[in-house]
């Protein structure tokens, strides 16, 4: 998560791109608020984070972001149907227990959903596994032991997770170093954000 | 660094007494035609009179907030380690006011004091309040002080419910509402635990029907037991255990009722000094401000709309080893703000110490205020 001065995540810009000005928006594992706070000023958007760790809720507060701290295994539940107009999961889906339930609930509090998840398909990511070693990176900053990762994907994968379960995919951005990638994005893309909305039955 | 700050103090403080004479018609039909409120300020109100805080106090305390008297410097405030110069709340940047509540007994107009109507103290007589009444007081004592809006109101527990009364009952005199270890009403449970400390005191052969005043006496055994069972509930079960376990105090069992567990010690000590200062007709009433504090009464039962004409920004705290206000009910105050779309953030802090932990320096929970009333200084003008 980031906290420096002037730094920002690559998937901000991506995520701001797509969301509509003066919109409600519920950042789930929002770390120190600097995504609201950046939606704040660059959106005009209002809103909450939730935020498990002390600290991080300490950051919320300081940065002027309105957060609830709460741990996302429970669910939304504080949170009523359709209450947001978007409901984001900026490189947290990939250390939730249960990604099915929260991407769920996502669908139900919001009336669209954006996840960013780093890409575990990059090549560079495959490349490390090839020599033996789980990777690390900067989009992958932990070692196999310290990790709070436990369900990470490629694009592939996540594509195949929504088909089977309702969840229609609006638009997909893929990034390596802060810039778009088109051609052979699971292979050359380190970073995805998909914005996706509950599948009419 | 927490020692350093809390070593800086407000200083010698003096109380002040404001005399309302409009009378004020009390939720229970009551009506006071004049009455009292003794108060402390800490700080300097700023010019356009925008950063006045106000202080609630909760069971046992009162005014009193900040620093200590002159001619007594050990009564340090009861909230001292939160406020003071460079501290969570900080008075080099807030007006800070404590007022000691309608019906209370370290000076404000109580059963203690003299009903102009008999000539004689109130007793029994003094009229059962409620947290609207208090809140309602003490806007009369912010339009005294020339304060149309308060930067924030805060408290913990019962003082919790008079800042979260402030959020609805006078929307527009409060921008910021601090509320740590409430809860939107007692459960069945705290009340119970109230009927307890309340039957201890009114069965008290001294208690002579709420007029012993004029039988020379006072009802220290019931006020003592009724503060002991209070104590039992602000402290966890593991605090309990860590600060006095089995511990003897003569290190050997004595087959006898004398004290003899040093948690047994320290709650006839803890009651014994209480009893002391404390008046038992006050302990009453507050108790029953506490059972009868339900805003989503009024509103068929629904928090949120009790809440729907607030416009605070909320800081909501709970402590996860408080049992008697459990993080539970601080959630159900969220919930009810996050319904109406309320500036709100909450934060639930891992302490030992239960309910007793919002009086307590713990450096997270510190840091959180502190960094919530910078955030409202850097609104100000001034």
């Amino acid at each position: 998560m980031s906290n420096g001065n002037g730094f920002q995540r690559a998937d901000f810009d991506a995520i701001a791109g797509w969301v509509r000005p003066a919109s409600r928006v519920l950042d789930l594992g929002c770390g120190d608020g600097v995504l609201l706070k950046y939606l704040k000023g660059a959106r005009g958007v209002t809103g909450y984070g939730v935020e498990i760790d002390d600290v991080n809720v300490l950051g919320c507060v300081t940065n002027g972001v309105n957060v609830i701290q709460s741990d996302l295994e429970r669910g939304l539940s504080d949170f009523e149907d359709r209450s947001f107009d978007y409901v984001i999961l900026s490189q947290t889906l990939q250390a939730i227990e249960n990604s099915e339930r929260i991407v769920a609930e996502m669908l139900r509090v919001g009336r669209e959903g954006i996840v960013t998840f780093p890409n575990f398909g990059y090549w560079k990511n495959r490349l490390q596994v090839v020599g033996g070693h789980m990777p690390v990176s900067d989009n992958l900053p932990y070692e196999w032991h310290d990790t709070p990762n436990v369900h990470l994907c490629t694009i592939a994968d996540f594509e195949r997770f929504c088909a089977g379960r309702a969840v229609k995919i609006l638009e997909r951005k893929v990034l390596t170093r802060g810039r778009p990638v088109a051609f052979l994005p699971n292979l050359l893309g380190s970073l995805a954000v998909y914005r996706f909305q509950r599948a009419a039955n | 660094m927490d020692t350093g700050i809390a070593s800086i103090s407000v200083g010698a403080v003096a109380p002040q007494t404001a005399r309302f004479t409009e009378p004020i018609r009390l939720r229970g039909g009551a009506v006071m035609d004049a009455y009292d409120l003794v108060y402390e300020t800490y700080g300097r109100l700023n010019a356009d009179r925008s950063n006045a805080v106000l202080v609630c106090h909760a069971l046992n305390a009162a005014h009193h907030v900040a620093g200590y008297y002159a001619d007594d410097p050990g009564n340090v405030g009861w909230w001292d380690n939160m406020i003071g110069p460079g501290k969570p709340i900080d008075t080099d940047r807030f007006f800070v006011i404590g007022v000691n509540n309608l019906g209370g007994c370290h000076g404000s107009t109580g059963p203690m004091s003299v009903n102009p109507g008999t000539g004689r103290p109130w007793g029994a007589d003094f009229p059962v309040v409620t947290v609207e009444d208090w809140v309602a007081t003490q806007a009369r004592l912010a339009d005294r002080l020339g304060i149309r809006q308060f930067a924030a109101a805060i408290g913990g527990s019962l003082g919790a419910m008079q800042a979260l009364a402030w959020s609805y009952l006078y929307p527009e005199r409060v921008r910021h509402a601090i509320v740590i270890a409430c809860a939107p009403n007692l459960s069945a449970q705290n009340i119970a635990f109230n009927e307890v400390a309340r039957q201890a005191i009114i069965t008290d052969p001294d208690f002579h029907g709420g007029h012993y005043y004029e039988h020379h006496t006072r009802p220290t055994r019931g006020l003592r037991v009724a503060r002991m069972i209070g104590h039992i509930t602000y402290l966890s079960d593991d605090e309990m255990a860590s600060k006095f376990g089995r511990q003897l105090r003569n290190g050997k069992l004595g087959y006898s009722f004398e004290s003899e567990f040093e948690i047994e010690s320290y709650l006839r000590h803890q009651g014994g000094k209480f009893s002391e200062y404390f008046d038992a007709n006050t302990y009453l009433r507050i108790t029953k401000v506490l059972d009868y504090f339900d805003p989503a009464l009024e509103h068929g039962g629904s928090l949120a709309r009790a809440f729907a004409p607030a416009s605070a920004n909320f800081l909501v705290v709970s402590f996860t080893t408080d049992w008697r206000f459990s993080p539970a009910r601080s959630r159900e105050i969220v919930k009810a703000l996050l319904d109406n779309g309320r500036d709100v953030s909450y934060a639930e802090i891992n302490a030992p110490h239960g309910h007793d932990a919002f009086l307590l320096e713990d450096a997270r929970y510190h840091r959180l205020i502190a960094a919530y009333f910078d955030r409202a200084a850097q609104e100000l003008n001034a």
